[in-house]
């Protein structure tokens, strides 16, 4: 390894801040689940990284549940988000406003 | 003293208070029986007493002193007072008073409320009143007396109210509650300074050793707080208000509470506690001037009344000066004796205006009557027996008693209340000869005075016993030393001694103007040769002014009524409900406005949300990182 | 040059750049097609690091599984052209870039303070002991057996949902109601009933 670790972890902040740029940016519920889907993988990457650098698989069997995780989770989330647009006919999740004052 | 153990002492006011409760409960449903019911406790009572006079009289002056000690009543460390009775000479007078007197009125009365809806209740409360002034008068220390005076208060408030649809008879009874309360507090104040002092409020306990703990200053302050709660309970200047209005109740009730009894409950302790007053010195000299004044004040007003009760409210008063006039000259058998006497001839006079009242179907205006003695016999000899007795003639009791009053007066050098005592006596005549020749002389100036008629048999006998008594009663005792004042040596001690006119000269004035007094009232009143009416017009405005009291009454509404309801208006007007429900409701009011203004953050954006709590982790971030 | 080296300055500008690209193109189904490029990098970033069972599984459960179910999802509601609409929260993104950038700063000073960017790893991984596979399943069943149990559960509890969540009242239209209606010249009873979709 001739690349420093500290590059894979600014380029997985770099990653993760432009996930959560994304999240806080755009309307679309379906975009803004990519983009949490970014920030999760930029995380991953850090993670394997450190394995490497700490010479222990943990960080990559995090990783790896990290993974299944989000896999359940994408699953729940698109549900959810089909069964908003059934309702609505939109996935603006500026339209999703009832808790408010 | 040696004080014996006596176990039936109880028995004297446990029979009106069953009498009370019986009568409470199942007062309607005894109907007709309530009132001979009520009426056979006290004469009960009367006998029980008489037979403890016999117990007391076969035993030797010293140890006339009869105890009883029913319970303990408060302990609290070394302070422990008992619920105990005690029968001395004193106590024994009053006691058949109250009891002779009563059972008299409650008699009358079964004829005088005979067709009253709340006739139970009536009895009851009478009964109810007989039981706590029986407490008052046998209590053997402070408490049970002031247990009896607030009792009586009470039975007062409610007799005086007892027609309570009328609304000024509920005031009338309120006035009377609230002017004895001030009376009342003081007195308590008094207790307690006793209880400060000497640790006990037993009689024997303090008046025993009342010289050795008490500096003259603190027996004065004591004693003037006790003469307190007896200016409000009697009826003196400047609480005396009350009881020209309590004429609002049923005659009967003004005869027993507001004549021979309840009002009398002054005079008792002050005699009672004749031992504080002579400590102090000033406080007598407190007690005669009050009494002279009120007697005086009194009297004139008297004079110018025009109900019939009024007249006889006044003139309570102004007896009442009297009365604390001798115990403020330490002649306190003198005092009893004229109490005695005043109970007698006061309640038949109230029992008489009573019985003009029934025969006038409720009429008590004197200007109204007139001519009554053709009408009502037995009243008219009964009434005017007890008006020449209160006006001095002799040979009827009140001679013997003012007479008394004044001699000890004159004996003693107080010349000053000497002349005033006499003139207070002159006026005294003048209001009962006006009021004996306008109701029962003359010409009848209505129809209810031309329809008269005498009251039943149940109403005139009392009257007649009470007349026989007022007439006799004066036996007891013809001078200052006589033998009632022999009886009640042992608690009174001596009457003061004295020089100065012989008995024959003030006789002789005293009846002079008792006698001028009468012939005046009968040539403006009873002759039928001057028309009084145009005679009091032409006074004016003292007439006016007299009948009312000389704007006592309004000058208290003035100076402390009208403020004290402003006050009030204003707390519960101003203060509590723009004030304070102002305060409470701007913190309500507030907390919605800062509501309002917080829950815009609330978007509803969940874009917001996220970003707000982005940058709550960039900021932890920041803070994490410049620690480490 | 060392080839990791040059892999990593290779494949690092395409995830950023497609990274950006995801946040900025207007159809979403461009924007996913630039995330399956992102993972297909970060893929390779997992090789260079070591982690050839990773880099598997990225390729087949992220972008094959993942990225696959977001497309069908696109394709199903049909939302696939962002209509600009005028934008509500004006403070939005100028905040957001302002904390992105701030974020990203203190993470430069955070690494620069912890690891240091001069730290190599060493060359040795003997983690990987008798190939990565192997070592991962041996961690995987040995130590983290529990957690792998309970995220087999999770996936389990996770199926369930989708299907409660998305699971809609539609009568079966059958042949025979088809052409009934089609003999009576109406149309036949829409399978989707919109109405009563909840």
């Amino acid at each position: 390894m001739r690349t420093p670790v500290a590059y894979y972890l600014m380029l997985s902040g770099i990653l993760f801040m432009l996930g959560t740029v994304g999240v806080l940016t755009r309307k679309n519920a379906l975009l803004i689940f990519m983009s949490v889907e970014l920030q999760l993988n930029a995380v991953n990457l850090s993670l394997v990284a450190f394995s490497r650098l700490h010479n222990d698989l943990t960080g990559q069997v995090l990783a790896f549940f990290s993974m299944v995780v989000a896999a359940a989770e994408v699953v729940v989330g698109l549900a959810i988000i089909v069964a908003i647009y059934r309702r609505r006919r939109s996935v603006d999740v500026d339209d999703v406003r009832e808790l408010r004052w | 003293m040696v004080s014996q153990a006596h176990g039936l002492l109880w028995l004297l006011p446990a029979l009106p208070l069953l009498g009370a409760v019986v009568n409470l409960f199942w007062g309607r449903r005894l109907g007709r029986y309530a009132g001979w019911l009520a009426s056979a406790t006290v004469i009960v009572a009367f006998g029980v007493a008489l037979a403890l006079m016999s117990q007391l009289l076969a035993k030797p002056a010293e140890d006339r002193l009869f105890v009883q000690h029913l319970f303990s009543w408060i302990e609290v460390g070394r302070f422990q007072v008992g619920a105990d009775l005690r029968l001395d000479d004193l106590s024994m007078t009053m006691v058949l008073v109250v009891t002779g007197v009563g059972a008299l009125i409650h008699v009358y009365a079964i004829g005088y409320m005979a067709n009253d809806p709340r006739y139970g209740r009536f009895f009851a409360y009478m009964n109810l009143f007989v039981f706590f002034m029986l407490m008052l008068v046998l209590g053997g220390n402070y408490l049970v007396l002031y247990l009896g005076w607030e009792g009586v208060g009470l039975c007062s408030y409610l007799l005086i109210g007892f027609w309570f649809d009328v609304p000024e008879n509920a005031e009338a009874a309120k006035k009377a509650f609230i002017t004895t309360r001030i009376g009342d507090t003081l007195m308590l104040v008094g207790l307690a300074l006793i209880v400060f002092r000497f640790g006990t409020l037993d009689f024997d306990a303090v008046f025993g050793t009342a010289g050795s703990v008490l500096t003259k200053d603190a027996a004065t302050v004591i004693a003037l707080l006790l003469f307190a709660g007896a200016i409000g309970k009697s009826a003196q200047v400047p609480l005396h208000v009350w009881l020209p209005d309590a004429m609002a109740g049923p005659t009967p009730v003004s005869a027993l509470i507001h004549a021979a009894t309840m009002v009398t409950a002054g005079v008792y302790l002050v005699v009672r506690s004749h031992v504080l007053f002579e400590l102090s010195g000033v406080a007598l000299t407190v007690v005669l001037v009050v009494g002279l004044i009120t007697a005086i004040y009194a009297a004139t007003c008297a004079i110018a009344q025009q109900d019939i009760k009024r007249v006889l409210a006044y003139s309570t008063i102004s007896q009442l000066g009297f009365m604390f006039m001798a115990a403020g000259m330490r002649a306190y058998a003198v005092a009893i004796f004229f109490l005695v006497a005043h109970a007698f001839y006061k309640a038949l006079l109230f029992l008489g205006a009573g019985s003009v009242i029934h025969g006038m179907h409720d009429d008590q205006d004197l200007r109204d009557m007139g001519g009554l003695r053709h009408a009502m016999p037995i009243t008219f000899a009964t009434f005017a027996i007890a008006a020449l007795a209160q006006a001095g003639v002799p040979p009827l009791a009140g001679y013997f008693a003012k007479d008394a009053v004044l001699e000890v007066a004159q004996h003693t050098g107080r010349d000053a209340v000497y002349v005033l005592g006499s003139l207070a006596a002159f006026l005294s005549a003048f209001y009962l000869g006006r009021m004996l020749f306008l109701t029962f002389f003359g010409r009848a100036r209505s129809d209810a005075a031309r329809d008269a008629h005498e009251s039943p048999p149940v109403m005139w006998v009392p009257l007649a016993i009470l007349g026989f008594g007022v007439a006799t009663a004066g036996w007891l005792n013809t001078t200052p030393e006589g033998r009632l004042a022999e009886f009640l040596r042992e608690v009174t001690g001596l009457g003061p001694g004295g020089n100065g006119l012989g008995v024959l000269e003030l006789s002789g004035i005293a009846v002079g103007l008792s006698l001028a007094a009468l012939a005046v009232t009968w040539w403006i009143y009873g002759s039928g040769r001057v028309d009084p009416f145009a005679f009091r017009e032409r006074l004016e405005p003292f007439p006016r002014a007299a009948l009312h009291g000389w704007y006592v009454d309004r000058a208290y509404d003035t100076v402390l009524i009208q403020p004290a309801k402003a006050a009030a208006w204003i707390t519960a007007y101003v203060v509590d409900a723009r004030i304070i429900d102002g305060f409470v409701n701007a913190i309500g009011f507030s907390v919605r406005r800062l509501a309002d203004r917080g829950r815009v953050v609330q978007t509803g954006f969940v874009r917001s949300y996220a970003l707000v709590l982005f940058l709550g982790a960039v900021l932890i971030l920041l803070y994490v990182g410049v620690r480490l | 040059m060392p080839l990791d080296n040059v892999v990593f300055w290779v494949f690092a500008p395409i995830s950023v750049a497609s990274a950006i690209g995801m946040l900025l193109v207007r159809n979403a189904v461009h924007a996913a097609l630039f995330l399956i490029v992102n993972f297909f990098c970060l893929a390779v970033f997992f090789l260079l690091l070591d982690a050839p069972f990773l880099f598997a599984v990225q390729i087949i459960v992220y972008a094959g599984a993942i990225m696959v179910l977001f497309l069908f999802v696109l394709m199903l509601l049909g939302v696939d052209s962002n209509v600009p609409i005028r934008e509500r929260l004006l403070v939005q993104r100028p905040i957001a870039f302002i904390l992105g950038a701030g974020f990203v700063v203190e993470l430069f000073l955070a690494i620069r303070a912890g690891v240091g960017f001069a730290t190599k790893a060493p060359d040795a991984f003997t983690a990987n002991e008798g190939g990565n596979t192997q070592a991962v399943a041996k961690v995987l069943f040995g130590q983290y057996f529990f957690p792998f149990e309970v995220t087999s559960i999770l996936l389990l509890v996770a199926a369930i949902a989708a299907m409660v969540l998305a699971h809609r009242r539609t009568r079966a239209v059958t042949q025979a109601e088809i052409d009934a209606a089609e003999d009576d010249h109406q149309e036949p009873a829409p399978a989707y009933d919109a109405e009563a979709a909840s």
